[in-house]
């Protein structure tokens, strides 16, 4: 049976009171862009307090409802059947034969459920509810009716045209991208930092990204890697601004003038000063990092408190108490794990000292940090100036 | 200024071999296979190429079976022959320094029941020739070695290897890998006692997808292939008439003015390894120059990690491989390279740099003078 529509379901935003049509245009925005993808002209409106997608007359029906899975703000789908209004002896026969085709044989519980848009129809909802369920009785005798905890509830909408939908698809939940704001994401290349911006973007939070790349030490496939993540971790984000900042040059700075054991901890404190930089430069209220207590040595406290404290924006750690194993069972739920396993250098590896701190003393690291006076300004200056900027929907 | 040293990885087709492709691809199109004349014509290609390669190796043209590479060639030696000759015994020999095309199947046969040992080399990484004698049995049914060493170019006494495997063990088919062999040497495998040979059509300018199996016709060999029965049954699927012809062409072409051109490799060799030498803890592995392979020189870098370096020329538009590129993919130190005895340090730094007849001596003095240029900034900066 082929579905004309889907019936949209959110429930976060119908409860925002006025900005409430903020929320549905943003929600019916992110709709638009997930569709685009899949072949076929997709009509998103909003119709009386609802949210419809008009389906075009041949579409893949598994691609579309894919790409609605994945637009945060929507809590189910419902794909619709949709019949001329043509007198109610008319709509009984055709949601009997929605019933025969959908669940043939029914013999469980059930309610039909009436919603009148159309209120110069000429019977109640009521009325219908209880016709249409005589008629589906007598079509199925084997079925019974429960108003209260129904098996199956078959919704019917009285429009210009009649509606029919008995299936609810289950949706992401969250809220629509671009309802709270633009954070920068530090996308390194591993498992942690697509989950992390997954989850912001779950909350409304539009997404841009920042990778540092330090050739000859990573490799074009390396960049490639964050480049295949964003697209992922953009599925369900929609389009992120990807900076690629070439770090070489900082990085071999720092290893020449500072002791090794806080080369990572120094160079991070670089990357998050680069990563505000560009967030603030682009409309951003926050930085995102993928990093997780005590996961590795620039991951304690004291190294988070390190690299923490050259921001003045927030830094939004939305898997710190996570372990490993839930990041990697997230991962592999929206698909980015395989791609993160790819065994390819990231620019935090490749100068790792064999036994770095762990817990970093802030007045030793600003020691540390005074021997780069001389030049490090200027070596980010040209990192900025250098970076690449690709631009993934 | 480009260089391209990764020839062994694969190599640009002839432009010969591009016209013959585009001709068949879109003249000469149809299915070699067909009852009319459009199909005899294609047929004619296939013919030709097996002709080609005949005369090439000396053989005959009905024991060439053209294949989807070198990948298939070995598979279809190893697990074809193992299998139709297990009523004899189910003894295999190969040899530490294998292609993983050859010792996957190795490995898949062990599982499957067969005995499988596995030869080590000499520093060189030429395979023990007293280690092999101790290791036929009457009951060997399958021996398979390189004939080239696709990492250090290390060049495999086959002649003496086939004479030891049949004098010791009679029903032993004798398989060479000569995928980085063929178009480097002449190889007659009737004189050398070789029963199958493996040969790749990218690695001689041909084109990728396509390569053959010798198979002499002495030699039984099950098909893996099934299906509408092509070849006489031994390998199904519609002849790939635009790679065949490539390759028959790559392989004529390659053995045209093969004595200049064998030298004009040993001497790009010898001027790379001469500039080499004069750098400090550059390490040459494998054979002694003229001993090893034309095409392909070992060199470790002692306190560079080969990846680093490698992607350090890529920028200067000079192109080599660390370990080797099929699987580079997966982050494990190369077999070869263990095999010969390297620690794990000089295993780290080493790259393969592969000549082709394309290559000047330009194009080495300029790789040379890059990497004066880029070793000392690149050892200053190395993990601690």
């Amino acid at each position: 049976m082929l579905y004309h529509a889907f019936l949209i379901k959110y429930a976060e935003i119908a409860i925002k009171g006025k900005n409430r049509y903020l929320f549905e245009d943003a929600l019916v925005k992110q709709m638009r862009i997930a569709l685009s993808h899949v072949e076929g002209e997709f009509e998103v409106k909003k119709e009386q307090g609802r949210v419809y997608v008009f389906c075009p007359e041949e579409y893949d029906f598994d691609e579309a409802v894919e790409a609605l899975k994945k637009v945060f703000g929507i809590v189910g789908i419902s794909p619709v059947v949709i019949y001329e209004e043509q007198g109610f002896e008319q709509m009984a026969a055709d949601v009997v034969s929605y019933m025969q085709s959908r669940h043939p044989g029914y013999n469980g519980t059930f309610k039909v459920y009436t919603r009148r848009a159309k209120k110069t129809y000429p019977m109640t909802s009521m009325e219908v509810s209880a016709e249409l369920g005589g008629k589906i009785l007598e079509a199925f005798p084997e079925a019974s009716v429960d108003v209260h905890e129904p098996q199956l509830t078959l919704s019917v909408e009285i429009r210009e045209k009649i509606y029919v939908y008995s299936e609810t698809i289950k949706g992401p939940g969250g809220m629509p991208v671009g309802t709270n704001g633009k954070a920068m994401l530090l996308l390194s290349g591993g498992i942690d930092s697509p989950v992390a911006g997954y989850m912001i973007a779950k909350r409304g939070v539009k997404i841009d990204a920042v990778y540092f790349h330090a050739p000859p030490y990573t490799s074009d496939r390396a960049k490639q890697k964050v480049v295949d993540l964003a697209k992922l971790v953009a599925k369900y984000s929609g389009p992120i601004r990807l900076h690629v900042v070439n770090f070489t040059d900082i990085q071999l700075y720092i290893y020449d003038q500072c002791p090794h054991e806080e080369l990572t901890i120094i160079m991070r404190r670089y990357m998050m000063r680069i990563a505000e930089h560009f967030a603030q430069k682009s409309g951003c209220l926050g930085l995102i990092t993928g990093e997780s207590i005590g996961q590795v040595a620039s991951q304690t406290l004291q190294s988070l408190a390190a690299t923490n404290e050259v921001c003045t924006m927030p830094v939004y750690r939305p898997v710190i108490g996570f372990d490993k194993q839930e990041i990697v069972e997230i991962s592999k739920k929206i698909d980015t794990f395989e791609t993160s396993i790819l065994p390819f250098e990231d620019c935090c590896t490749i100068f790792v000292a064999k036994h770095p701190v762990t817990k970093p003393n802030l007045n030793v690291i600003h020691r540390s940090e005074t021997k780069l006076e001389e030049k490090i300004e200027q070596l980010m200056q040209e990192a900025l100036n250098s970076t690449e900027i690709i631009d993934i929907s | 200024m480009e260089a391209y040293f990764d020839n062994s990885a694969t190599t640009r087709c002839y432009e010969g071999v591009k016209d013959i492709v585009v001709k068949t691809m879109m003249e000469d199109y149809a299915n070699p296979s067909a009852m009319h004349r459009k199909g005899v014509e294609a047929e004619q290609y296939v013919k030709k190429s097996a002709q080609i390669l005949a005369r090439l190796l000396k053989v005959n043209e009905k024991e060439i079976l053209f294949t989807s590479g070198g990948t298939e060639s070995n598979n279809l030696a190893l697990v074809g022959g193992a299998m139709a000759n297990k009523r004899s015994g189910t003894h295999i020999i190969t040899t530490a320094v294998e292609h993983a095309a050859v010792g996957q199947p190795a490995a898949f046969l062990e599982e499957q029941g067969f005995e499988v040992t596995i030869l080590p080399v000499d520093e060189r990484g030429v395979v023990r020739l007293d280690e092999l004698s101790a290791a036929l049995r009457p009951d060997t049914i399958l021996v398979s070695t390189m004939y080239v060493n696709n990492e250090v170019g290390a060049v495999m006494p086959v002649e003496q290897i086939g004479a030891m495997v049949h004098e010791k063990s009679p029903k032993a088919l004798y398989h060479v890998d000569a995928i980085q062999g063929f178009g480097k040497y002449r190889i007659y495998p009737k004189r050398l006692g070789i029963d199958l040979l493996s040969v790749s059509g990218h690695k001689i300018h041909g084109p990728k997808g396509v390569g053959f199996l010798y198979i002499s016709e002495k030699a039984k060999v099950q098909p893996l292939i099934l299906g509408g029965g092509q070849q006489g049954g031994m390998r199904s699927g519609t002849d790939n008439v635009p790679g065949i012809a490539g390759l028959g062409m790559a392989a004529e072409l390659i053995y045209t003015d093969f004595e200049e051109k064998v030298e004009h490799l040993y001497q790009l060799k010898e001027r790379m390894a001469e500039g080499l030498s004069q750098m400090e803890d550059v390490v040459i592995n494998g054979m002694a120059l003229r001993e090893g392979a034309p095409q392909i020189l070992s060199v470790s870098f002692l306190g560079i990690r080969s990846e680093v370096l490698l992607h350090t020329l890529e920028d200067k538009g000079i192109y080599v491989s660390a370990g080797s590129a099929c699987s580079s993919h997966k982050r494990k130190a190369s077999s070869t390279l263990t095999a010969i005895g390297l620690p794990a340090d000089q295993k780290e730094s080493t790259v393969r740099i592969s000549f082709s007849e394309e290559n000047t001596f330009e194009e080495v003095d300029y790789c040379l003078e890059v990497l004066r240029e880029v070793i000392p900034m690149l050892r200053r900066y190395a993990r601690h």
